[in-house]
């Protein structure tokens, strides 16, 4: 079955990109808040950070060189795989404290799975990572299973 | 126990919100979360290299939207335990996407409160599903 998924692919399971340390500011989390029109005032005065301001705060920033012709950041964090289009699957977030100004978080990334499926239109790639927010503390913040499609 | 979480039956549905992006609007969330896309900003290439009938609406976005319905409904009575969701459909610049939701589970026990969460569009197809568990503050 898995013949889509080379060996050399598969020794990626388990694997974790080099942690992402951010540090969290108030007119980060403001812009953030104007542009998703929050309506709560805490949200807006950037007291504290709207619950997906994380995903905002976690993207990766690279040099404009290493932006594809589509302008997406290529993922380093990606095995070769013989499909690449790469579409968002579903998330699934565990919060365990909000996000403040000045909190300087240390996320780390791993790839949990690569499982194959026959779609309707052809082979289907299913990649699950599995993301851990703490703060550099050691307190747990946020927990997260991505999934991504490739076909 | 918390009297709101008291009140609440299941089936009880979340003030739904409607949004309709504009150009500036989806130009400051990309800026705000570092996206440089460019199906978010460039309809000629949007159109003509990725095929798609429009500038498109990000689905994260659609996602924080989901998460509003949740802490305009709760305000500060509680917080946000565990929230899912995936993007199904894609939505374009010009359609007006409604944000809802409905209580599924109470638990007055622990407080927890289950969701049922959606995203739709003007079609009334359902976009963005999404689950979501908030946990009351005990008074």
């Amino acid at each position: 079955m898995n013949e889509l998924v080379s060996s050399e692919a598969k020794s990626w399971i388990g694997r974790s990109a080099s942690p992402q340390r951010i540090e969290v500011n108030r007119s980060d989390i403001i812009k953030y808040a104007i542009a998703t029109e929050q309506r709560a005032e805490k949200f807006m005065q950037g007291d504290v950070a709207p619950p997906m301001f994380l995903f905002a705060a976690l993207r990766p920033l690279v040099s404009i060189d290493r932006l594809g012709s589509d302008g997406i950041a290529k993922d380093p964090f990606l095995p070769d795989l013989p499909l690449k289009r790469l579409m968002a699957g579903g998330t699934k977030m565990k919060y365990h404290r909000p996000v403040v100004p000045n909190d300087v978080l240390i996320a780390t990334r791993t790839l949990s799975g690569i499982t194959e499926k026959q779609g309707s239109s052809g082979p289907l790639l299913f990649l699950t990572y599995d993301l851990t927010v703490k703060t550099e503390a050691g307190e747990l913040v946020m927990e997260e299973q991505q999934s991504r499609i490739l076909r | 126990m918390n009297t709101r979480l008291k009140s609440l039956a299941v089936g009880n549905t979340l003030q739904e919100r409607q949004h309709t992006p504009t150009n500036v609007s989806l130009f400051l969330y990309n800026a705000a979360i570092w996206n440089a896309h460019r199906i978010h900003y460039d309809e000629a290439y949007t159109t003509s290299v990725e095929k798609h009938p429009g500038v498109v609406i990000d689905g994260p976005l659609q996602g924080d939207w989901l998460v509003q319905v949740l802490t305009d409904w709760l305000l500060e009575d509680g917080e946000l335990a565990t929230f899912e969701y995936s993007n199904r459909r894609a939505s374009y610049l010009g359609e007006t996407l409604t944000a809802g939701g409905k209580v599924t589970a109470i638990d007055l026990e622990s407080g927890i409160v289950n969701l049922e969460i959606f995203i739709r569009n003007e079609k009334f197809e359902i976009v963005t599903p999404g689950n979501a568990t908030v946990r009351f503050f005990k008074p």
